[in-house]
Formats: C-alpha cells, sequence, structure tokens
C-alpha cells in the first residue's frame, strides 16, 4: 500500500484528535500536485479502517485481491464497461435545467441523470461491479441490506442477471411500508428477511446480513450499498461510481467549454456523492457540497445530519462521523426520505469534511419537498426525495453564487452540477401524502400516511 | 500494520500480573480447565448482574466476562441482544459497567473481564474508561470488534496498566494473523468456535480444535473457547484441549428464566466438566 493517508498515525486515537486535523491539508496536496483522487484506503485521514470482528478478516482480504487484480484486469473492466452501456443505460445524460435554473438565483444549472439508468438510480453502478466480483470469487449467493428497497432492488437485478441467490435484509416495519418494494425483490427471484431485531432499522438490518454474513462467508458474498463500511468496501464502491464524475466532467466541458463553480450531491451513507466527487477532486476551483438529511430540522434532533452534527465513531467496519449518544450508542436518525436515513456516513466523506474540500449542509425534509415539487414542475423530472436535498440545496447554492458576483460577471456566468443521483417513481405515495393530493378514502392515502415509499 | 512492540507481555510470554491468566493457571493447577461464564451488565438490573457474577464465582466459575450493552450488537445472536435491549431500555448507562466491575470483585476472588464493542470505549475515551475500570477492579477487556490492527492507543494504555486484553481468532484466521494476534494479546487469546454469532449449539465442531491448536502453536499459553458452549458435556469436550470454556448465551437465558438461582445452577452443572480427563479417557 502507498497510500499517501494510510499512515496517518491517527487510528485509534480519540474523538478530540479528529477535530484538530488542519483545514489547510486539502489545500496543501493541491498546491503541490498531489491528487486526492482514487485514495485506496483503507484510511482516509483518521477514517476508515476495519473495526470488524476477525472472523469477517479474511474475507475482506479476500474481497479487496480479488478487486486489486480486477482492476488491473482489462477483461474486468471492459465487463463492467459492457454492462454498464447495454445493461445499465450509460452513459447517463447531462441536461440543462433552464426553469428549474430560475429559482437558483439565475446560474446555469444541469442534472447529471442518474435517474435514467436501469432501476431508476445511481445504485446499479455498484451492484453490477459487486455482483461481477463477487462471481471472480467464486461465490454463489450475494446478501444486501435495504432500507427503502433501492439497493435492494438493484441487489436482485444484479444478482438474476449474473445467476447468484439474493437474500436482503430489511427492517421488518420497512417490509410493511414497503410492501411493493418486496414484492419487486421477490419478483426478481430475491429472498427478502425482515430484520426484527434492534430498532428495525436500516442499520439493523445491516447488523442482521453482517450476522449472514460471518455464518456464510464461504459461499457468500455481502453486496454493501454504500461507501461505508469496512475496507475496501468504501473505496471499491466508490470505484464503481466513479463513472458518475468522470462522465459529468466530461459532459460539462463538451456543453459549456469550462468546469462548473460548484458540484451538488445528496449524502446518505455517500456512494452517489463520492461517485459524482472524485471526478472533481482535484479541481480546485469546483466547490463540492454535499446535503445530508435535515429531518424535521437538526435542532429538533430528529434528522440524519451525521457530518453536520456527528461525533466520529465506529459503526460497521468503518471509523468516521456517527449519530451516538454520549455513551456511544448508536442514536436512531430521521429522514423523510429513507435512502438518507443512516446514522452513519462514508469514511471519505469524514475526511474530505475535515480537510474542507467537501462542504456538508443541512436540507430539512420541508426544504427538500419544495425542491422536489418545484423540479417536478419546472422540468417534467420527478426526482427521488433523497435526490431533492441535493436539488434543494442547489437552490440555496445558486442564490449564494448570484448574491456573492464579481463585478462585470452575471449570474448565468456561473454554473452548478447536480446529481440527479434517482428518479422519483417509489415516492410518489409519500410525496402525493405529504401534498395532500390524495382522497381521504384512497387506499393510497393509507399507504401514505404509513409514509409507503413505493 | 500491526506495531506492538517485541517485548510486550503476550499469552506465549508468561503474564505476571495478568488477572486472567492467573486464574486460567490457578484452574491448571488443579487439574481443570478453566470455566468463564458471560452475563450482560444491567440485564435485568445492575444489582442482579452483579448478585448473579457472585453466584457465578461462588459456583465454580473462574473468570466471568460482564458484556456492555450495546446498540448493534454483529456478534450476537438472539438471545444476548434481547437481553442487551432490555439493560438498554432499563436504563443501563455505560459507566454502570464499573459498579458491576466493583461489585463483583469486591465480593469475590474472581477475574472479571469486560466484553465490549469499541465505540462505547472510543467515545468514553480509551484511557479513560481503562483507568476507570482498573480502578473498578477489573482484569481487562475482550473486543469482538477490534483487531490488533486497530488498537494502537488500547495496545499501549492496557500495557501501562496492566489490564488484559483478550483479541478473538476465528477458523478463517490465516497463519500470519494468528501469529500476530496471539503477539498482541494478554492474558489468553478467544478461539471462536464455528463461524457464526453467539448462541447455543448442539456442537461446536472440530474447527475448534485446529483453531485452539492453531493459537497454541503459534506461543499462546492459554487459549479459551466460546460460541455455541451450553452443556457439561460440552464443557468437558472443550475442555480436553483448550485451556478454558466460555459460556454465554446458556446463563443468559438461565438468568431470564430462573433469575440468579438458575445461574448458580447452570454452573454448578456446567462445572462438572472441566476436570481434564486424562488422555484417551475423553469421550
Amino acid at each position: 500500500m502507498t497510500d499517501m493517508h494510510q499512515d496517518s498515525g491517527l487510528q485509534g486515537a480519540d474523538a478530540g484528535a479528529a477535530d484538530a486535523i488542519d483545514a489547510g491539508t486539502a489545500e496543501a496536496f493541491l498546491s503541490h500536485d498531489q491528487t486526492l483522487r482514487h485514495a485506496p484506503g483503507p484510511y482516509f485521514g483518521a477514517y476508515g479502517g476495519r473495526w470488524m470482528p476477525e472472523s469477517l478478516i479474511a474475507a475482506l482480504d479476500e474481497l479487496q485481491d480479488t478487486f486489486e487484480k480486477a482492476k488491473a484486469d482489462p477483461e474486468f473492466t471492459a465487463q463492467v464497461a459492457e454492462l454498464n452501456k447495454n445493461y445499465a443505460g450509460r452513459p447517463s445524460l447531462l441536461t440543462e435545467a433552464q426553469r428549474f435554473a430560475e429559482h437558483c438565483g439565475g446560474v446555469r444549472v444541469f442534472l447529471k441523470r442518474e435517474d435514467l439508468n436501469h432501476t431508476g438510480s445511481h445504485k446499479i453502478n455498484n451492484v453490477l461491479g459487486q455482483a461481477l466480483i463477487a462471481k471472480r470469487m467464486g461465490k454463489t449467493r450475494v446478501i444486501a441490506e435495504t432500507g427503502a428497497g433501492q439497493h435492494g432492488v438493484a441487489s436482485a437485478t444484479a444478482a438474476a442477471l449474473l445467476g447468484l441467490e439474493c437474500v436482503v435484509y430489511m427492517g421488518a416495519e420497512d417490509t410493511r411500508r414497503q410492501a411493493l418494494n418486496v414484492a419487486r425483490m421477490q419478483l426478481l427471484g430475491a429472498t427478502v428477511i425482515p430484520v426484527t431485531n434492534g430498532s428495525q432499522t436500516l442499520k439493523d438490518a445491516i447488523n442482521d446480513a453482517l450476522r449472514d454474513w460471518v455464518a456464510n462467508v464461504e459461499t457468500t458474498h455481502y453486496l454493501l450499498g454504500t461507501a461505508a463500511g469496512a475496507h475496501p468496501f468504501p473505496s471499491m464502491v466508490r470505484y464503481f461510481h466513479e463513472v458518475i464524475g468522470d462522465e459529468a466532467r466530461e459532459q460539462i466541458l463538451e456543453q459549456t467549454g469550462k468546469l462548473p463553480d460548484a458540484v451538488c450531491a445528496c449524502v446518505g451513507g455517500g456512494s452517489n456523492a463520492i461517485g459524482m466527487f472524485h471526478g472533481f477532486l482535484d479541481d480546485r476551483d469546483v466547490a463540492l457540497y454535499g446535503f445530508e438529511a435535515g429531518g424535521e430540522g437538526v435542532e429538533t434532533g430528529r434528522h440524519a445530519a451525521t457530518i453536520t452534527l456527528g461525533r466520529p465513531g465506529v459503526l460497521h467496519g468503518a471509523r468516521s462521523y456517527l449519530m451516538q449518544d454520549e455513551d456511544g450508542q448508536t442514536m436512531e436518525s430521521h429522514s423523510i426520505s429513507a435512502g438518507l436515513d443512516y446514522p452513519g456516513v462514508g469514511p471519505e466523506h469524514a475526511y474530505l469534511a475535515d480537510i474542507g474540500r467537501a462542504k456538508y449542509e443541512p436540507i430539512t425534509d420541508a426544504e427538500a419537498m419544495e425542491a422536489f415539487k418545484i423540479l417536478s414542475r419546472t422540468e417534467g423530472i420527478i426526482p427521488a426525495i433523497e435526490t431533492a436535498h441535493a436539488l434543494a440545496g442547489a437552490m440555496k447554492v445558486g442564490q449564494r453564487l448570484a448574491a456573492d458576483l464579481a463585478p462585470g460577471e452575471q449570474a448565468s456566468d456561473k454554473i452548478i452540477v447536480v446529481n440527479l443521483s434517482g428518479r422519483g417513481d417509489k415516492d410518489v405515495a409519500t410525496a402525493a401524502g405529504y401534498f395532500d393530493l390524495l382522497p381521504d378514502d384512497s387506499a393510497e392515502q393509507e399507504i401514505a400516511q404509513e409514509g409507503e415509499q413505493l | 500494520m500491526t506495531t506492538h512492540s517485541t517485548d510486550r507481555q503476550s499469552p506465549g510470554a508468561g503474564a505476571a500480573g495478568s488477572k486472567a491468566a492467573a486464574a486460567i493457571e490457578k484452574a491448571r493447577a488443579e487439574g481443570r480447565a478453566a470455566l468463564i461464564g458471560y452475563l450482560p451488565a444491567g440485564f435485568p438490573d445492575v444489582q442482579t448482574t452483579i448478585d448473579a457474577g457472585i453466584a457465578m464465582a461462588e459456583n465454580g466459575v473462574d473468570l466471568i466476562e460482564i458484556g456492555i450493552p450495546y446498540s448493534d450488537p454483529v456478534m450476537d445472536g438472539h438471545v444476548i441482544q434481547e437481553a442487551t435491549v432490555e439493560a438498554l431500555a432499563n436504563g443501563f448507562t455505560v459507566p454502570r459497567i464499573f459498579d458491576v466491575v466493583e461489585g463483583i470483585t469486591r465480593a469475590t476472588d474472581a477475574a472479571v473481564l469486560v466484553m465490549t464493542y469499541w465505540n462505547p470505549v472510543m467515545r468514553m475515551g480509551v484511557r479513560t474508561f481503562s483507568e476507570r475500570l482498573a480502578a473498578a477492579g477489573g482484569a481487562g477487556l475482550i473486543t469482538p470488534d477490534l483487531i490488533p490492527d486497530e488498537a494502537a492507543e488500547w495496545l499501549e494504555v492496557s500495557e501501562e496498566l496492566g489490564l488484559d486484553r483478550v483479541f478473538l481468532v476465528a477458523p478463517s484466521t490465516s497463519p500470519q494473523r494468528m501469529q500476530a494476534t496471539v503477539d498482541a494479546s494478554r492474558g489468553f487469546v478467544y478461539a471462536v468456535s464455528v463461524m457464526g454469532v453467539t448462541g447455543a449449539r448442539t456442537s461446536v465442531g472440530a474447527a475448534a480444535q485446529a483453531v485452539v491448536d492453531a493459537a497454541h502453536r503459534a506461543g499462546a499459553e492459554r487459549v479459551c473457547v466460546g460460541l455455541g458452549v451450553s452443556s457439561s458435556a460440552q464443557v468437558r469436550e472443550i475442555g480436553a484441549y483448550a485451556d478454558g470454556v466460555i459460556v454465554g448465551t446458556a446463563l443468559v437465558a438461565a438468568l431470564r428464566d430462573g433469575g440468579v438461582e438458575a445461574v448458580a445452577e447452570l454452573t454448578r452443572e456446567l462445572s462438572t466438566g472441566t476436570a481434564k480427563v486424562p488422555a484417551g479417557g475423553a469421550a
């Protein structure tokens, strides 16, 4: 390993040490022609690592070894490229959103259309890559966790395509609220196991998937859905999503002749954001913004703004920012968006936040739903509620850019690229309930009250 | 990645001052495998944990392992997780672990180890936690989700305070990692009997002996087997090749169903299996 971030000497240090990291580090990297791109892990500054039971370390070693060899194998990269093109539908479009831009201070706004991928979100990039890795390891079974069902559906899709057995762990409460997504996974041949342990949410689904993995590691690959977890998951999941940022950078240069002023993405675990950011990490003049779920408002305690308000800790194998109480117990997160409703965040985001290369801000449920409505009505695109957080953030960033123009500059000289990470079909019932569009006696009304995301 | 120094005390290098080692060696001198009993703190309340710990010590347990209830116990099965969820619901907070340790060590001679996932320790601060544990009379920590690679601060602080460091090894552990983990451990090495989580099993299988043998070959003087052990027959079988046998889920279930008296009774029953059977007599 030659990772420049690896030997930080900070692993195992207490929370205070991370806070003390020099905020000028990113500047130093860039001014010395060093790159932030392709960080291999296991450490991203003081974050990442392998806070995992010994029983799983051999499997993580095998995964890392297989992944490293696959990356260097032209046959593998060609396989990924072929599936991306002819199965997932890549490259995804970059669409200028002229009417939406009027709500963003008049700057130019471009949407990276991950919503147009097969299965409707960026998730397909990662599941295809990891399912191929599972096959290379000779595993016959994949397991996955899911909250609302997006990653579960994507995993079931990849497993069906590649002939793997698929088991999806999902909080028991979510399986009731997301009955249609459970059916979708079952139609694709997957088995969905309701998780009744702990708080019965996404984090408990991950716990049960890990328990399954410990017991079945010989035959099974854990197809983790976000850029979190133990090494090599954060860097591997990012690798499969780097295509988002790589395409977007090329497309924005082609369409405007220059790099954007800002790039915006939503952050739960952080996979779509890290894939998008990666393309621009070394472009020092491109500001990177990650928007976390502010829920009912960060002052209410009912949110999922991990970087904004969390403290460093370890969960699910990585050291990162974490929503935890004073005893180190994981706290329950809250968001109208199930995909952002996770009390942790990927370790590379924690690092980028500490060194100041990316900024992370909370967006409330209400702000996200307003952006959801505006994009739908101005561009004819219904976004996922997760994505609506990035759109609400882009509105703020655009207005700030427009308010802060240099003499002679116009708002239309400024450019924002937003990762439109997923489509909102699954969220129609939630949105209809939120905007009170359903008759009181409809079946959908009942579903919406339970927070169903179809 | 592991940065332990060569002069650090390991199970292979003797362990003067190690409370866990002393307890296991005392059993060995009596011709027995050590019996190690686990209970989660605060289930159903702190006083009951102390009473049950004392009952275990008075009925044949050599070493007591007290778990800190944690929100995300990935190495535990349903019985232990349900108990820890109840402990947390009943108001257990992490600093109370020191009351439990002190309550048991004040009343008995048993060595008391704390079993904890790492985040609660990290949150309090590794040094603060360790100092409070030592002050309460605790022997050290068993750390199911901390591998030596990530344990730089704990290695340093435990060495300074003379606390035991019990890391886990598993059937999947490579020879290289076995050596590194044995070298980093102090007190004993915890051999995970099967690939899985905690919970009673009818058989722990042949994998357990292979793990113990590998740890011994790597120089570990004390290797104890946990996961899946629930009867005196299993204790007898494992005690024939291991230096200690760890029982958790069965004791938790006994406490849940029959209170402290049931824990005492099961401990007595389990302890009938610890006598080392002469070679050839194991069955």
